[in-house]
């Protein structure tokens, strides 16, 4: 009987991790000493990345479209199936289709925005968090000559840096437009400066001033009237808005909140060096599923992937599992349509932006061609 | 160095982003009116920045203390 290595969720970091056990474990796989199963729900693969250049209709959202057995290696069993329940306790994950066993789990089943999370956000606000939010508010940007933009955001989220950037590219995309003097563009954040990590605040913060973006902190949504067309904050102030473009706050999969696994928005408590699920020894998280306090990003995945693909594999082949995730992180800053920063950062290094650069941003859309490597397990 | 029941722990030591102030709010969030959450942070700044936010909202902390370099922080929901 083979070993059984079942991954439950098809995004960037169950298909690294399918992909690298793949090219690592061929002989294994071939003499049928290894079997690794990818289960997906979606025939799709989207960079989410891409979410931030098609609201601004920077690129086609095919562009960061692939097909799942695209990417998938061939010694992946790429199986189509909606995972409902993860029972640990049996060694079963069980999908609409079928039922699956395994010897050893891995859950990257993802964070997902929750546009119900505040009352009346769906109905008023804009998001380009998911495909279909990015395409709706790239339409009405095109639109947009005059009015008021306000950004709410929401914890916790995926993408820390992303609402940071999507407020200094619009800033860009109207002066490009020409009418930068007739849209207001107000950022919020719900703590008392403009991004938790006040070295990239403090990046951010002269921009804003010189880009005469306006800002306000301790900035915490509670409810929106889509009527009245005002968002309402804890303090039961109103703020107006024309685009309200709103970073609502994530939960983990249905799944896992189903199958009793998560804390209360639904992510696994992870041990924040092997990537097990805490009490247990047999199943491992990667990616935004964790409850890990660290950015919630495709850069986490890959660098967690890297970890516990190692210690899979020497655990297959009965040697220590000694690798350990350090916490590594690292994003780009897009700082406008032409130009960014970037920085990196883990457990015990805070991070540092680099200076913004056009070549930054080069670099950025050359990662959005790299990543289909990556996800293949190849970079 | 007092301390006291707390409904929820989190952990916050050695994470930048979105870091320990930003746990903390979710936590906050989620909870009950009248949750005790315990905060430890090894970030300086959140000495600072955590009482702030806590007093800004309107919430209580209902114990504070160092050990070390960590910073220990309860806060209890108020509304």
């Amino acid at each position: 009987m083979p070993k059984k290595i079942v991954i439950v969720g098809g995004g960037s970091g169950g298909m690294m991790v399918a992909n690298r056990l793949a090219r690592q474990l061929p002989d294994e796989i071939k003499r049928n000493e290894v079997e690794i199963t990818l289960l997906s729900n979606t025939e799709k693969h989207i960079y989410q990345p891409g979410y931030l250049f098609i609201a601004f209709n920077e690129q086609q959202p095919e562009h960061f479209i692939r097909k799942q057995e695209r990417i998938a290696h061939r010694l992946v069993n790429l199986v189509y199936d909606d995972v409902q329940i993860i029972d640990p306790g049996t060694n079963r994950v069980h999908g609409d289709k079928s039922t699956y066993s395994y010897d050893y789990l891995v859950i990257a089943t993802g964070s997902h925005p929750d546009m119900n999370s505040i009352p009346g956000l769906s109905e008023g606000a804009d998001n380009f968090y998911t495909l279909e939010g990015a395409e709706k508010l790239r339409d009405k940007l095109a639109d947009f000559q005059e009015g008021k933009i306000l950004i709410t955001i929401d914890v916790p989220h995926k993408c820390p840096a992303a609402p940071l950037e999507i407020t200094l590219m619009l800033d860009d995309y109207f002066r490009k437009k020409g009418v930068r003097d007739q849209v207001e563009i107000k950022y919020t954040y719900p703590i008392g400066r403009i991004h938790s990590l006040q070295p990239v605040a403090d990046w951010g913060l002269p921009e804003f001033e010189k880009r005469n973006i306006d800002y306000e902190t301790f900035f915490n949504l509670e409810e929106v009237d889509s009527k009245k067309k005002v968002a309402i904050t804890m303090d039961g102030e109103e703020h107006s808005y024309d685009i309200l473009i709103s970073i609502p706050a994530h939960t983990g999969a249905k799944a896992v909140i189903d199958s009793g696994l998560g804390d209360e928005d639904g992510f696994i408590p992870t041990d924040r060096y092997n990537l097990k699920m805490e009490g247990s020894d047999d199943v491992y998280v990667v990616g935004d599923a964790t409850n890990l306090p660290i950015s919630k990003a495709g850069s986490t995945a890959h660098y967690q992937a890297e970890t516990l693909v190692h210690n899979l594999i020497s655990r297959v082949k009965g040697r220590p599992e000694t690798a350990r995730y350090s916490g590594k992180v690292a994003c780009f800053l897009e700082n406008s349509l032409e130009d960014a920063s970037m920085i990196t950062f883990d457990y015990q290094h805070p991070p540092k932006p680099a200076t913004t650069s056009d070549m930054l941003h080069w670099f950025k859309s050359v990662y959005n061609e790299l990543y289909w490597l990556n996800a293949r397990g190849i970079l | 160095m007092r301390q006291v029941d707390f409904t929820k722990q989190v952990d916050a030591r050695g994470t930048y982003c979105p870091g320990p102030l930003m746990e903390l709010v979710k936590s906050i969030k989620r909870g009950q009116m009248g949750d005790v959450i315990e905060l430890i942070s090894d970030d300086k700044g959140s000495r600072v920045d955590i009482p702030e936010w806590v007093n800004k909202m309107g919430h209580e902390i209902a114990n504070e203390r160092l050990e070390g370099e960590d910073y220990y922080i309860a806060v209890r929901k108020m509304k």
